[in-house]
Formats: C-alpha cells, sequence, structure tokens
C-alpha cells in the first residue's frame, strides 16, 4: 500500500471517528448555560488567567484573560505600534534597528514566561522573531519590550523562544540552512556547506540577554525546540525536517526520508566547553537593543563577533534521535523524562524516554552517524508510540496529571492520551486546522491544569463574515475532568502560533501603574510647567513640553520656520493610574505618541508650509480633552519671527 | 492615687500618637476612582493616602476653582498644633508625675482635662473654618461655576465629620488612629482624677 492510500484510509477512518464523536455532542440549552458560566466573567470581575498570544505576521503579542478570552492590550514588540508610536518616537526607533538596518515588522512566533526551579516566576516574556532572527523580552509589571537581540549567521528563527527551567538560557534556531559564514554560491550545492546554527542567549538576573555561544549543526531546518525540565534539566531537544537536504519543491522533495532527526543537546556540557575556552570566535553582526524605563530611551549596540562551537568537539554533548516524518513539535512532559516527537506527515506520535536515551548513549548505542554527530537507536530510546492518534500531529502539552495534549493539524481535533499508557482517552474537534495548544504553564514542572486553549489556522464561518481575510480562531476547552469540554470560540489576533498562560495572581499585584516623574532622567523632560521650554539649535527646535488635565505647556508656539526639524519632547506630569495623554500635530508624517503619567515620548515634525498649525491630545483624558490643543505659528525660511512659547498669557 | 496618677500619665502620653499617627481622615469615592483617593491630616501637614493623592485631588479641583492644598509651611496650624499638643503631654505627664511623687490634687487632672477640651474645640472650630474657606473661596476664572437649586455657588466644603455628596464624588471624614488614641487618653484622664476623688473620699472618711 502506498503512502497517498494510506492517507486517504486513514481519513475515512478517522472522519467516522470524529463524526461518531460529534453525534455524542448536547446542544441542549441547559448545557449550553452551564458552559457560558464557566466562561462568564462579571462585569468588574477579573479574569483568572492572563493568555499571552504571539501574533505571527502582526509581530506583537496580545494580551487575553482566562476562561473570557477578552482581549486586554496588544503589547507591540516586532512591529512599529501607531497606537502607542512604538516605533515610531525617536526614543523606541532603536528597539527596530538591526544589522540589515531599520526594520518595521517581524514575524512573532512563540512566546515563553521567564521560569524559577522550573515553575513560572512571571517576571519577563520573551518571544521570538522568525524573519530577520531575533528573540525580545518582555517585562510583565510594565507589560512593554525591555530588550531585542538579533541572532547572526542563522535565518528562519523559529525553535524559539524556549526558557531552561531557571531562565539561564532562551534558545534560537535556523529553520532556514544558511551557508554560515553567509557568501555567494550556487543554491543546488547547499548539501554539506549549509548550516544550521542554534543559539544560546544567557539571561542576567536583571534580564538582561547574552548570546553566549552558537552551535554550528549541519544544515537541516531546525524546527521547534524545547529545554529538559526536572530530571533532562541541561539538555535542549530540537527537531528538524530536511534531512534531505533539498533546496526546491521543498514539500515533495523535503518528504522523502522516512525519518529525521531530533537534535539532544547537553548545554550545560557546552557551555562548560565555552567557559574552557572552547569554541572559535567568528564574524557576525548583531543589534541588541535595549530600553529603560527611566530614561524611557532605548539604544540600538551593534555588536560584532561570536564564538561558533562544533558540535563535533564536545564529546558527549550533541546526538541524533530519528523521529518518523518530518517532525515539528517537540515537547518535553512535566517531569522531564518523556519527549514527545510529532512527526507531521505521520500517523503515529514518538514519545521518547530521557533515561533510555542516557543508557543508549553511555552504552553507545548508536545506529549511524550523520555528519560526524552520533545517530541513536529509535527503537532504543523509544519509551512508547501513541497509534494512531489522529492525523498530522504538531504540538503537545500537557495538564501535570500524567495526561498529554496533542493537536492535529490535517484532522482538526485535541487528542488527549496517558503518559502511563500511551493510550488514546478524550479527542476533541477543533475548528478548524489547529495549530498549537496552550495550558496555562504547560511548558513548566507545574502545568495549572484546568483550560486548555487550540489554536486553529482556519477560521472560515466561525463567526460573522468580514471579507476575505479573517482573524483566527481560538477555542477555550475545560479540561478539569476526564473528558474535554469546548467551552467557547473567540478571535485572535494576527496569527497566533503559540501562547503562553499563567495565574493572574502571580503578576497582576506587580504591575505598574504609572512611571514616577521623580525618576524620569529622560535628557529632555519637563518635569514640571516651569521646566517646560523650548531651544533652538540651527534649524532643530526642541520643545520640551508637558501635559496635564486638560493642558498643553506650553500651548502657543511662535519663531518656528519652514525647513526646521521641530522635536515635540512631550512629558506627561500625571502622577494616576490610567491617564495617559496623546499628542500629534497636522502634516507630521509619523504616528501619534501616546505618553503614559511620567514618562516622555519624542515625534519629530518638519513642517512645509507657513501659516498656525494646531496639534492636540490625541486621548480622551478628561472632560475637558477637546480644550486640550495649542498651535505652532511656522513662518518663512528668512524670517526673523522671535522664538516665543506661551501658556496662558 | 498611685493608680491615677499612673492613668494621668497615661493618658496625657496617648497624645504623643499624635506625632505618629494621623487626626484626620478624608476620603473621597468615584466611579472613576474604584480604590479610593484621599488624604491624612498630620499635626504637621497633609499627606496623600496613596503616594500621589494630594497632587490628584489638587489636579480633579482645579476644575471647580478649588486652590490647592495647603503645603506644611503654608498654614499657621501645622507649626502651632504640634507645639501645642507636645505641651499638653508633657504637662499633662508632669501633672501625673507629681500626684505620684507629692500627692498634688486630682482637681489638677480635671483643669488639664477642661483645658485640653477646650483647646479641642478650638482646634476643631479653626479646621471647620479652613474647610469652609477651601470649599467655598474659588477661583473667579474656575472651569465649572456649578450652583445648587438656589442658584447659589456651590459649596465644595468636605464634611466635618461624616459623608456627604459633592458632585460625583462620596466624601468621607472621620477620625483617624491619632484622633482616637487622643480621645481614649482624654477618657483616661477623666477615669484618674475620677479614681483620684475616689481615693482621696476614702482617706479621709
Amino acid at each position: 500500500m502506498n503512502t497517498l492510500s494510506k492517507y486517504v484510509l486513514s481519513i475515512i477512518a478517522l472522519l467516522f471517528f470524529t463524526n461518531c464523536g460529534n453525534n455524542t455532542s448536547d446542544k441542549s440549552g441547559a448545557l449550553n448555560a452551564s458552559k457560558a458560566e464557566k466562561v462568564y466573567v462579571a462585569p468588574g470581575e477579573h479574569d483568572e488567567y492572563y493568555a499571552f498570544f504571539s501574533g505571527g505576521y502582526s509581530g506583537n503579542i496580545t494580551v487575553a484573560g482566562l476562561p473570557s478570552g477578552r482581549l486586554l492590550k496588544e503589547i507591540p514588540v516586532f512591529s512599529q505600534f501607531p497606537t502607542s508610536g512604538y516605533g515610531y518616537s525617536e526614543e523606541t526607533k532603536p528597539m527596530l534597528n538591526t544589522s540589515f538596518g531599520f526594520v518595521p515588522w517581524g514575524d512573532a512566533h512563540h512566546p515563553d514566561i521567564s521560569q524559577t526551579n522550573g515553575e513560572l516566576d512571571g517576571r519577563w516574556i520573551f518571544i521570538n522573531e522568525n524573519n530577520t532572527p531575533r528573540i525580545a523580552r518582555i517585562s510583565l509589571a510594565t507589560f512593554e519590550t525591555e530588550e531585542i537581540i538579533e541572532l547572526p549567521n542563522s535565518a528562519g528563527n523559529h525553535a524559539s523562544s524556549f526558557v531552561t527551567e531557571n531562565t539561564e538560557y532562551i534558545v534560537a534556531g535556523t529553520r532556514f540552512a544558511v551557508p554560515n559564514p553567509q557568501r555567494d554560491m550556487a543554491i543546488n550545492e547547499m548539501k554539506g556547506e549549509f548550516k544550521g546554527p542554534l543559539s544560546f542567549v544567557s539571561i542576567a538576573e536583571n534580564g538582561r540577554m547574552n548570546l553566549e555561544f552558537q552551535l554550528n549543526m549541519p544544515g537541516f531546518n531546525y524546527d521547534l525546540a524545547h529545554p529538559g525540565r526536572n530530571k533532562s534539566h541541561g539538555w535542549f531537544f530540537f527537531t528538524s525536517y530536511n534531512t534531505e537536504e533539498a533546496n526546491s519543491l521543498m514539500e515533495v522533495n523535503a518528504s522523502q526520508n522516512d525519518k529525521d532527526y531530533i537534535a539532544a543537546v547537553n548545554w550545560q556540557k557546552i557551555a562548560e566547553y565555552v567557559k574552557n575556552g572552547g569554541g572559535e570566535k567568528v564574524a557576525g553582526t548583531y543589534a541588541h537593543n535595549v530600553y529603560d524605563d527611566k530614561t524611557h530611551m532605548a539604544t540600538s549596540t551593534m555588536k560584532e563577533g561570536v564564538t561558533m562551537v562544533d558540535p563535533r568537539e564536545v564529546a558527549g554533548a550533541v546526538f541524533y534521535i530519528p523521529i518518523p516524518k518530518s517532525p515539528h513539535g517537540c515537547d518535553v512532559d512535566p517531569s522531564g523524562q518523556f519527549i514527545v516527537g510529532s512527526g507531521k506527515l505521520s500517523t503515529d506520535l514518538s514519545v521518547y524516554d530521557f533515561d533510555k536515551m542516557i543508557t543508549a548513549i553511555e552504552n553507545k548505542d548508536f545506529v549511524d552517524e550523520s555528519y560526524g554527530i552520533p545517530v541513536l537507536s529509535y527503537e532504543n530510546t523509544l519509551a512508547g508510540v501513541v497509534t494512531q492518534p489522529g492525523l498530522g500531529p504538531l504540538h503537545t502539552e500537557f495538564d501535570g496529571n500524567g495526561n498529554a495534549y496533542t493537536t492535529f493539524f490535517i484532522s482538526s481535533e485535541v487528542v488527549k492520551w496517558s503518559l502511563e499508557t500511551f493510550e488514546v482517552l478524550d479527542r476533541q474537534p477543533t475548528f478548524y486546522s489547529v495549530g498549537h495548544l496552550m495550558i496555562p504553564g504547560g511548558n513548566s514542572r507545574k502545568p495549572f491544569g484546568k483550560y486548555l486553549v487550540a489554536m486553529n489556522k482556519i477560521t472560515k464561518d466561525r463567526y460573522l463574515p468580514t471579507g476575505p481575510e479573517l482573524e483566527h480562531s481560538a477555542q477555550l476547552y475545560d479540561i478539569s475532568g476526564d473528558k474535554m469540554e469546548l467551552l467557547s470560540d473567540f478571535p485572535t489576533h494576527g496569527e497566533p502560533h503559540y501562547a503562553a498562560g499563567i495565574r493572574a495572581d502571580i503578576i497582576k499585584d506587580k504591575s505598574k501603574k504609572y512611571y514616577e516623574l521623580a525618576e524620569n532622567e529622560h535628557p529632555y523632560a519637563a518635569k514640571s510647567e516651569a521646566e517646560a521650554k523650548v531651544t533652538r539649535d540651527g534649524n532643530e527646535v526642541h520643545i520640551s513640553m508637558t501635559t496635564i488635565r486638560s493642558h498643553f505647556m506650553p500651548d502657543n508656539i511662535e519663531g518656528v520656520k519652514v525647513g526646521d526639524k521641530v522635536y515635540f519632547h512631550i512629558t506627561n506630569l500625571e502622577q494616576d493610574f490610567d491617564v495617559p495623554h496623546g499628542f500629534s500635530i497636522i502634516g507630521a508624517n509619523t504616528s501619534e505618541i501616546l505618553v503614559m503619567p511620567g514618562q516622555t515620548k519624542t515625534i519629530i515634525w518638519e513642517p512645509k508650509r507657513e501659516g498656525v498649525w494646531p496639534f492636540y491630545c490625541t486621548d480622551f483624558c478628561s472632560a475637558l480633552h477637546q480644550e486640550m490643543q495649542g498651535y505652532v505659528r511656522v513662518s518663512g525660511r528668512n524670517s526673523d519671527t522671535p522664538l516665543k512659547y506661551t501658556l496662558d498669557e | 492615687m498611685k493608680s491615677a496618677s499612673i492613668l494621668m500619665i497615661l493618658g496625657s502620653a496617648l497624645l504623643l500618637g499624635l506625632f505618629i499617627f494621623p487626626l484626620w481622615s478624608i476620603s473621597l469615592e468615584a466611579p472613576q476612582y474604584p480604590s479610593g483617593i484621599g488624604m491624612n491630616i498630620h499635626l504637621d501637614g497633609l499627606e496623600g493616602k496613596e503616594k500621589h493623592d494630594l497632587q490628584n485631588i489638587d489636579g480633579l479641583n482645579h476644575y471647580i476653582g478649588m486652590s490647592k492644598l495647603p503645603k506644611s509651611d503654608e498654614m499657621w496650624e501645622f507649626t502651632v498644633f504640634p507645639m501645642v499638643v507636645g505641651g499638653m503631654a508633657l504637662v499633662g505627664i508632669i501633672i501625673g508625675v507629681l500626684g505620684f511623687v507629692k500627692n498634688i490634687s486630682p482637681k489638677w487632672f480635671l483643669s488639664w482635662l477642661i483645658l485640653m477640651l477646650l483647646l479641642g474645640v478650638l482646634g476643631m472650630y479653626d479646621f471647620n473654618a479652613w474647610m469652609v474657606d477651601y470649599g467655598t473661596n474659588l477661583d473667579p476664572k474656575a472651569i465649572m461655576k456649578m450652583t445648587d437649586a438656589d442658584g447659589n455657588p456651590l459649596s465644595y466644603k468636605p464634611p466635618l465629620f461624616g459623608t456627604r455628596h459633592i458632585l460625583n464624588f462620596v466624601a468621607h471624614s472621620f477620625p483617624h488612629i491619632g484622633a482616637y488614641m487622643m480621645a481614649f487618653g482624654m477618657f483616661l484622664t477623666l477615669i484618674a482624677y475620677w479614681l483620684g476623688i475616689k481615693k482621696l473620699k476614702s482617706a479621709t472618711l
């Protein structure tokens, strides 16, 4: 029987199976009412969990509450965000700087929350960027992006950003093997020439990221990763596809090998090796951007050089484990014992046993070698196989009670199975074509195990139609019982590849309400109305302006000329929760800025025409918000109108 | 007489609590301020319930033309009140010690209490007078000029004691820990007087 007919048969079998499942679903009013109660959060009440959804091609993160699914915020990370001025304001433009110059957009994939002793600690959330390989760190006190580090010598940073259990390291992968170092060469000569570097970024106590080393792996496509935890702490596991090393018509040519690899990497050993002077200093230019919430400014530093480690040079550190058919997800259970590999073209799930893997390594139970890296035996590392659970397995999460939950893209379902017997316990349809799933804390030693969110790639008819382009859809399941129960649908912004969830009480009381004005160290901050001023330096005009309900100081400015470069440095003098002021002026070729209490933000305005031009507050701040406005008089290029700024003159 | 004197010392010493704890509390509630906003009145000045409450109260009040809340050096009361309270506590303690050592008449206790009550009433009168001024002496250029049902300018005076609705706010004005300590202390001096008199009578019998 060829592969195709196998698939057709399995699809038919599965359709039959899922249809049987559907028949049991009860649509009675009483049942729906009890489901409604489970997701109902009364007005003024708070959700039990924060859920951070990657925005995929939006480049950002959206924050929702669970179980309600209500959207709480969008955090700009890799993409410009005119709503707040992120990436437009002079202070935040450096955040989007890269070795390729300013990149206004990113493709955000996998958020992961910082951990201590394998449990979520709620200090930061990290997220990777696929297109221009980067990792960002976001503060969970301010919900602002504080740091972005670029990964050189890499392409397609998909196997990222996953943190080790004490937030020692965060990893980045290479999904598109490339010449390393980059050079001009024929594409079809890639075999053996392209590389797939894996980057290890350390996290300091204060959150600062540092690119410690890159592991120069053979040029397969490293797709996803997870750190070992508990007993397997110290290891990292990466799935790879395209061990065929095909470079064209990949959908066919990268799907030929019966098995691809999971790379098992002992990062502790390699870190030790590097600490002792191992590895080679190679070229690699990358931007490191840091935002300071005292100066309210980001700085971008271009760094040069990286330590490259040849995996063959570190004894006992890197191994390949065979896995059927182009694996995608690679997930480690809370005990660290089991590593679940999802061959996305396979109908089975392979579950590996960490202890067996260690034994196989000790016994040198190798079946092959790939570019000098030992390949372990599939059979002798296997804990078990979940047979025929569905079609197109992608990702697995855990509830902490001995159960695993795997998504199946092709058969559009989430399947619950036992980590003890590897038997399927339950299945629920998703709508439609689920990618990742998320159980809050499911990526730690202690999952919270109450809800499961399925993130679907295809929406179709789930909501009122909105033209050809639809938001993606998520589904919330209650997994506290033996059987999963679908509770609700809610739309999500962009393409949430993955999400991270955390119990709200771990972070909500630490959430910052405003910035202390007294601690504002912005060089152009006016910390009181008396400090407001306008200064000219050649054709640059710097306006240090203040806002407080409901006026600007100054609100009338004269002496600006056509051709000037006018910097509006707006300081919000408010020291109260939720009183931002916005700023915009007619003719500005940039976005507005939304300035939080105690904060200073800057936009540039280059007036092109003489006249009197109004500016105003863009955020409905107060009863007299409409009156919160002012004028700039712009005179001719060679005029001698004196510089003058006033309020209530 | 010894126990009465000890009570006298204790009672007047409790006044010193006013140097640590606030005398009075004024808090405001409004829908936009779900966790409230307000201030504590100390002997030597005002303090926001939260770090920036005073600034935020001023910010709200500028719409209706109220003047800014006074800083410590802008009202003589914040200099004089600590001296009066400190002085009274000292005098009370001295009287108590004299009662203990020299057996002076308990009538001294009562005299101290009467003087203290008198000063307390004066203090309240002064406090109320300030609040009347603060709530009615409004900037003629006020953004919002509100009037009552009779067309008179609305008074924003917080209540001296109790709760009052003022526009979208509900203002609560009540004594704070310092005041309760003072009241309890004064009650103790009354007991001291009563005990002292009782002892005196039993001694003369």
